[in-house]
């Protein structure tokens, strides 16, 4: 029984859209069909329903979790969903789409493979719609999937369906939207989210492509696997490791690339090389390790490794700079000062940080940049960053991994930014 | 060299021979492994004090199974802490004492019974479920060892407010969670940087389902305690769930006692953990049943979450786990 789901993978994607353009539908909808949602919740959500005075069964109310949020009855922070079908396991990352919540759009896309835009067919594309796109690029989403909702709506018209298409993917192209793809759906009636006829009815003949989740199901995750060697080292453990009296065990998380044993390595910001002496589990020592492993690592010589220091391959090493322009979401609700010393850690290496100059401000319908001096709560912009110690850092685009920061002010310990690193100084 | 040589290198080392799985594990419970090896390494890396909350039950014993992975062939670098409720399933504390013992790790239990005997906490009614109370005592001993991180093995897929919670969640000085303020978690960059008296939770497998959970017991060959596996108990349904009966939760009257193969999905406080009825034997089977499951795990099983839709985040605010 349980071998039917050996081999599949994990898919994790974020849902952005404007206030009632029907993203808990669309979820709660894509959860029901696929089968995801068990007695229990259905029934407390019918109950919810009826004590509202409406009919049927209001699936929106599947992911709104907090007693505030329904009270307002909008979703106010990042929820986690978990689904799986026969082909897949997903994770969704359900984030609100007001404005004011940017920094929460933010955080559910730091670990998207896909981002959902919504987009209500009756109204249009919003400028919102606008902004959650500018935000996967910032992210570097590999693929933007928009759901052009409530087709019932517009009576399933193909026409209204191509113009917002068009139209979309202009925006998506200016942006530089890396891959787009369109698909119609009610969230209401069901139309193209898991099944392509409702009650028997194809009401789209016209639509060939995916159902959205056909789509969620096929699309390519992307692998950190292809990028260099990087493990950033989070304990030493000084038990004693092989043949060696002296060795020490390096713990850490492949973060990205793929290590062999007798592979060489550099040891930064120090600079020293040596080779792979082991790699070692709990289930034994393997030859190899690959992208997002956690192991314990042996080298064969003697060094001077702490916590925060990164293992490299020698041939491809990250930048060790004590200079980063990044891009940055402010998430403080204090704004940027530049006079402030706050901690900046990427990896697993925490080091003080002063913002050098504040270089632009976008404008996140455009993604033009505009001089500033100081970022407010959900602005993004591009900083100069200076750090005390030496960071170890790839640009962004290149590694995920080793191209995310954040930065925590030193005395409320509040998480003020989350940066994505930008290809040089 | 094995794992098992490394035991045997070390000087002090009296671990559980800890027997390697039959077979790789599969790709997104390798994921989900690693995952919640690396939350771990990074809190003891970021903390001065962390203890792990070991009740016993599955969702704690696939954490112990990841400490030793994390970890081994070191000792745990924090101590297992269980806050004892006195309302147990005697096979659960059977099993948490002797599952310790090979181990070779530090339990220190912490009793709400203790809180209710020196008057810390009032109860309403004798017989009351103790769930809620086991926060006064949480709190108490977070104070006394001054403990700064306590890993959880709760789970986003449990509950809706659950859903909302960070990975790392923060707790002020009156272990007090506020949703509406939780720090930004992006990528795997944790932020655990706290103030004198606060301290953060920390639930490496957020990411995990309730089959995730079985999957990984099965695969890992994990021992669980007896109540976990059908059995023949005495019961009385009350409001569509089952109710076990037992000294501290005898039947109503008017109800009718019966006997029932049932077994538990979680095991907690007695008084308000109910069964399903079910003939899975083996981790094996539950992993089938669990496959086919009908019903989420609290609602089957908690006769107090049910009180309203709200009651789970209530009680986080308070600082239960
Ligand atoms: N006609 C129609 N209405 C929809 C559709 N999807 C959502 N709605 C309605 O639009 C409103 C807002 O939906 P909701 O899911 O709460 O939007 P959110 O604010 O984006 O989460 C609700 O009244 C929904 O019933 C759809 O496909 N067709």
């Amino acid at each position: 029984m349980n071998t039917s789901i050996k081999t599949i993978d994990t898919l994790r994607f974020t849902t952005a859209g404007s206030v009632d353009d029907g993203k808990s539908t669309l979820i709660g909808r894509l959860l029901y069909d696929s089968k995801s949602i068990l007695e229990d919740q259905v029934a407390a959500i019918a109950r919810t329903t009826e004590k509202r005075g409406q009919a049927g069964l209001d699936l929106s109310l599947l992911t709104d979790g907090l007693t505030a949020e329904r009270e307002q009855g909008i979703t106010i922070d990042v929820a986690y969903r978990y689904f799986a079908t026969p082909t897949r396991r997903f994770i969704i990352a359900d984030t609100p789409g007001h404005e004011q919540y940017t920094r929460n759009m933010v955080t559910g896309a730091s670990t998207a493979n896909v981002a959902i835009v919504l987009i209500d067919a009756a109204r249009g594309i919003q400028p919102q719609s606008r902004r959650h796109a500018a935000l996967a690029v910032l992210l570097d989403l590999p693929h933007v999937v928009v759901a052009v909702n409530k087709m019932d709506l517009v009576g399933y018209d193909e026409a209204v369906f191509t113009r917002m298409k068009t139209e979309f993917t202009a925006i998506g192209q200016e942006l530089g939207v890396r891959n787009i793809s369109f698909i119609p759906v009610s969230a209401l009636a069901g139309d193209m989210v898991v099944a392509r006829a409702v009650d028997g009815s194809a009401n789209m003949p016209w639509y060939d492509g995916p159902t959205l989740l056909e789509f969620l199901e096929n699309v390519p995750v992307e692998k950190q696997a292809e990028s260099a060697f990087r493990f950033p080292v989070q304990l030493v453990s000084r038990v004693r490791f092989g043949a060696s009296k002296e060795n020490r065990g390096y713990l850490g998380r492949v973060e990205s690339g793929h290590i062999t044993v007798g592979a060489e390595i550099v040891v930064l910001p120090s600079g020293e090389t040596a080779r792979i002496a082991e790699i070692i589990t709990l289930d034994g020592n393997s030859e190899s390790a690959s992208t997002l492993d956690s192991v314990t690592i042996t080298l064969d010589r003697q060094l001077d490794i702490s916590r925060g220091d990164m293992i490299a391959d020698a041939a491809q090493p990250p930048r060790v700079t004590d200079t980063v322009r990044a891009n940055v979401c402010w998430l403080g609700s204090e704004s940027l000062n530049s006079g402030r010393r706050y901690l900046l850690k990427t990896g697993t290496r925490t080091v003080r940080a002063q913002i050098a100059t504040v270089n632009s401000r976008y404008d996140v319908q455009t993604l033009t940049a505009n001089p500033a001096t100081t970022l407010n709560t959900n602005d993004i912009g591009e900083l100069l960053i200076r750090t005390v110690q030496p960071i170890m850092i790839d640009p962004y685009s290149v590694n995920h991994a080793t191209g995310g920061l954040i930065l925590i002010d030193e005395v409320t310990h509040a998480t003020v930014a989350a940066g994505t690193v930008l290809a040089d100084v | 060299m094995k794992f098992a040589d490394f035991t045997q290198a070390r000087e002090t080392g009296k671990y559980a021979a800890y027997k390697p799985p039959r077979a790789p594990l599969s790709k997104h419970l390798r994921w989900l492994e690693s995952e919640a090896i690396h939350i771990m390494r990074e809190t003891v890396a970021e903390t001065k004090n962390p203890a792990l909350l070991f009740s016993g039950g599955k969702d704690s014993i696939v954490m112990l199974r990841l400490a030793e992975k994390a970890f081994r062939p070191d000792k745990f670098p924090f101590p297992l802490v269980h806050i004892d409720t006195e309302h147990n399933f005697p096979e659960v504390i059977e099993f948490r004492d002797r599952r310790v013992k090979e181990l070779d790790e530090r339990l220190i239990v912490r009793s709400v019974g203790e809180a209710i005997r020196s008057g810390r906490i009032v109860l309403r009614r004798a017989d009351e479920s103790r769930n809620v109370h086991q926060t006064v005592t949480l709190l108490d001993t977070i104070k006394e060892f001054e403990f700064d991180a306590l890993f959880g093995g709760a789970r986003r897929d449990e509950e809706k407010a659950r859903a909302k919670e960070r990975i790392i969640s923060h707790r002020d000085e009156w272990g007090q969670w506020d949703p509406k303020n939780q720090r930004p978690e992006l990528w795997s960059l944790y932020n655990m940087r706290i103030h004198p008296g606060e301290h953060v939770r920390v639930f490496p497998i957020s990411n995990w389902t309730e089959l995730d959970v079985w999957q990984y017991i099965a695969h890992e060959n994990l021992e669980v305690p007896s109540i976990y596996f059908s059995h023949e108990r005495e019961i009385v349904e009350r409001k569509g769930l089952l109710v076990p009966v037992t000294d501290l939760t005898p039947p109503k009257s008017g109800e009718i006692v019966v006997k029932k193969a049932v077994r538990f999905r979680t095991v907690g406080d007695i008084t308000c953990t109910a069964p399903v009825a079910s003939d899975a034997a083996t981790v094996d089977e539950i992993v089938e049943e669990t496959l086919i499951a009908r019903l989420t795990e609290r609602g089957a099983t908690r006769l107090d979450d049910q009180t309203s839709d709200a009651s789970m985040e209530m009680r986080k605010k308070e600082g239960y786990f």
